[in-house]
């Protein structure tokens, strides 16, 4: 017998016989919990949104979208970038007045390239107030998952109020879980040694997200 | 399970030692308080959190009962998203697995995502036996594995140890494994943070092959979570073309939906974080992005056996947060070594005994490894009654009974160590049902109290060596009961 039929019998055996397609879900569990928490408006829970980003140690811009440009060149300025990653179908005008070398997103770019850029723009796809967190989903103004991983600084834009939610719920409605997702809240951090908050260990040090109003 | 802990001594003997090293008591006193209490914060933001924790348990209870239905759906739905399902009855399938799925790559060494799974198969030292070297990624688990240690905590695995233990391993035994710690390293976390970063970054960048475990698998979907914080498990999950996840079989849940409760309560039990930095989920492969191939293994070891007792099939819905370990006062004190297992602290006091049998020492040991005082229960965010789990587990080590091992009826023998707790209990029962008796024994205790030694002698030694007797009280709660009508008539 296989261990797929091993293990299946004996779960069967555990439950008193196959158990068979639950008809039950609907009704088993209870779901009084809350869609959000507290009821804002939408300038409030960009605010949030906002407010918890910072305070999980992410630095939060804000702008409009004509100023957008603008503030990407200067926070990779600042951030001295000679060189920044760029997903495949990232709007063309947000760079248009940054001057470090595009490394386009591509398949065949290796680890150890994507280690020597300084920085990556990238878009997402929504992000939850409750939690200061952004989701990317793999669209190709995000690119692959990596790109937002090696470089050692992110810059994220969020499009205000269309890309942000409240909750948790709320934003798994939102995505379609057939692609892979990556959900960010800060940057990378760890508490390993004697529980000291110590940010960067494997991921970017610094994440920095624009908030960018809709015109 | 492995033979990772094997000639561990039971509980109280480790226990014994372990609340006599000072340092390791300072450090995990300092660690669990300060989780515990930012934990609480973070939950009292959720206005519904006993709503979340009842519907947690409720999904659980209910992918249990119906294990056999999601997991064929959990396989049809991996297999059509581009993986390949493999099934493990014990650890030591799940490593031949595992072992093969890595040469079939040609490769001999792997970058690890923590993961409690491969830890309780003891697939590290499975693979360093087959010539396979398995990195592990996470700060801490490198901490355990370059001081040649076992982890202590689910969450914290290096808890025990502090800084400049961490700067003396690291400066000591990172240049054997790779790239070396810096010249005049110090101990502040910025800069052993900063070693951790180089000396493993190199492993990333030429990694082919990562294997992982998951915090949870969607039915549905075929999607994986991990929820982490460093990085460290985006790398495993990301650079490699092959990717691994090793996972027991009660890690389902049954809709996409399911995950809103989840990634609500776990980051906040856990790390008391209203999320964690990075959480990543997968369905399959994708084009172009991340590992080309993906195995996903399911083990049962145990968790069938588990499934089969009722009152213990509710550890299965543990979701690893550790919130138990940093309230539990048994834990404060003799540390995770102590447990001697992966799973420490009231959880691992009822599941590793359920998972490998009450046959060892230790694993009999393991249900008295708790005070019964509940606090591990108030925190579960899946409502396990841990105690009521203690309790029933005892009752098994004593009277022995009818449990299932590795899919078969036995019955099991009373345990012999237990010689004076079986007649200790067996007292209590008969003093129980003759109240008279009870009453006065009870007064007879409280006014002979002075007398009392602090430790039993005769065949009670044992017991009382690592206990200290119970204050008797000066009046019996009766006797005050009847003096007061209830507390009708004031104190005193
Ligand atoms: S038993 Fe509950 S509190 Fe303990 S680790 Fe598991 S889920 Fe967390």
């Amino acid at each position: 017998m296989s261990s797929r039929d091993v293990i299946l019998g004996r779960v069967r055996r555990a439950l008193g016989g196959p158990a068979g397609a639950p008809s039950t879900y609907a009704t088993d569990i209870d779901r009084s919990y809350l869609r959000e928490h507290g009821s804002r408006t939408t300038e409030e829970t960009v605010e949030l949104l906002a407010e918890n980003l910072a305070d999980y140690r992410a630095i939060v811009h804000r702008c409009s979208a004509g100023e957008l440009p603008r503030t990407l060149m200067r926070l990779l300025a600042e951030h001295g970038a000679q060189s920044v990653v760029v997903p495949p179908e990232l709007p063309a005008s947000w760079l248009a007045e940054a001057d470090p070398v595009r490394i386009h997103d591509r398949a065949a770019n290796t680890a150890a390239e994507l280690d020597r850029a300084d920085s990556v723009v990238t878009a997402c796809a929504v992000a939850v107030a409750e939690t200061g967190t952004i989701v990317l989903d793999g669209s190709p103004d995000q690119g692959r998952r990596r790109i937002t991983l090696v470089p050692d600084h992110h810059i994220c834009v969020v499009r205000v109020p269309g890309q942000v939610v409240s909750s948790v719920p709320q934003a798994l409605e939102r995505l379609d879980p057939a692609r892979p997702l990556t959900w960010i809240s800060g940057p990378s951090a760890t508490s390993d040694i004697e529980l000291d908050r110590v940010e960067g260990v494997h991921g970017p040090r610094t994440l920095e997200v624009v908030l960018v109003s809709e015109d | 399970m492995s033979g990772t802990f094997v000639g561990m001594p039971a509980f109280p003997k480790a226990a014994h030692d372990a609340v006599r090293n000072t340092t390791l008591r300072a450090n995990l006193k300092h660690a669990t308080h300060t989780i515990r209490d930012k934990r609480a914060r973070a939950v009292a933001e959720l206005d519904d959190w006993a709503a979340l924790r009842e519907a947690g348990k409720q999904i659980k209870d209910h992918t249990l009962r119906h294990l056999d239905h999601y997991l064929v759906q959990l396989e049809e739905s991996v297999t059509a998203a581009g993986g390949t399902v493999h099934w493990a009855r014990d650890a030591d399938e799940a490593n031949r697995i595992v072992t093969r799925l890595v040469r079939e790559t040609g490769e001999s060494e792997v970058v690890k995502v923590k993961s409690m799974a491969t830890q309780e198969i003891g697939l590290n030292e499975h693979l360093e036996a087959e010539g396979i070297r398995a990195y592990e990624t996470d700060l801490a688990e490198l901490i355990v594995q370059l001081g040649d240690d076992r982890p202590s905590h689910i969450l914290v695995p290096a808890i025990h140890r502090n800084r400049g233990e961490i700067r003396d391993i690291f400066a000591q035994e990172m240049g054997r494994w790779g790239r070396p710690a810096p010249e005049g390293l110090t101990d502040t976390p910025a800069e052993l943070a900063e070693a951790a970063r180089l000396h493993l970054r190199e492993k990333f960048l030429r990694a082919k092959v990562g294997v992982s475990g998951a915090n949870f698998m969607v039915a549905e979907t075929g999607t994986l979570v991990v929820v982490e914080s460093e990085g460290n498990g985006r790398m495993c999950l990301t650079l490699p073309e092959t990717l691994i996840s090793v996972v027991g079989i009660e890690k389902i849940v049954p809709t996409w939906q399911d995950l809103e409760v989840f990634l609500q309560t776990l980051p906040r039990s856990s790390t008391a974080e209203r999320m964690n930095p990075y959480t990543s989920t997968w369905t399959g492969t994708t084009d172009g992005d991340g590992p080309r191939t993906f195995h996903l293994v399911l083990i049962d070891n145990g968790r069938t056996d588990t499934l089969a007792d009722e009152v213990g099939r509710q550890a299965l819905r543990c979701i690893r947060c550790s919130a138990c370990l940093n309230v539990c006062p048994v834990y404060e004190r003799a540390g995770g070594h102590a447990y001697g297992s992966v799973y420490p602290g009231p959880i691992g006091a009822i599941l590793s005994p359920q998972l490998r049998g009450t046959a060892s020492e230790i694993d009999a040991s393991l249900p008295y490894a708790s005070s019964l005082c509940g606090a591990c229960y108030e925190v579960c965010p899946v409502a396990i009654d841990i105690p009521e789990v203690l309790v029933h587990l005892r009752e098994r080590v004593v009277e022995g009974g009818e449990v299932t091992l590795r899919g078969t009826k036995v019955t099991l023998k009373p345990a012999k160590g237990h010689a004076a707790e079986r007649a200790a209990m067996r007292a209590a029962r008969w003093a129980f049902t003759h109240p008279a008796v009870l009453a006065t024994g009870q007064r007879m205790a409280s006014r002979t109290r002075r007398f009392h030694p602090r430790t039993v002698p005769g065949p009670g030694r044992a017991w009382t060596a690592t206990r200290d007797l119970p204050q008797v009280p000066a009046e019996s709660f009766r006797d005050w009961w009847q003096r007061t009508d209830g507390g009708k008539e004031g104190q005193k």
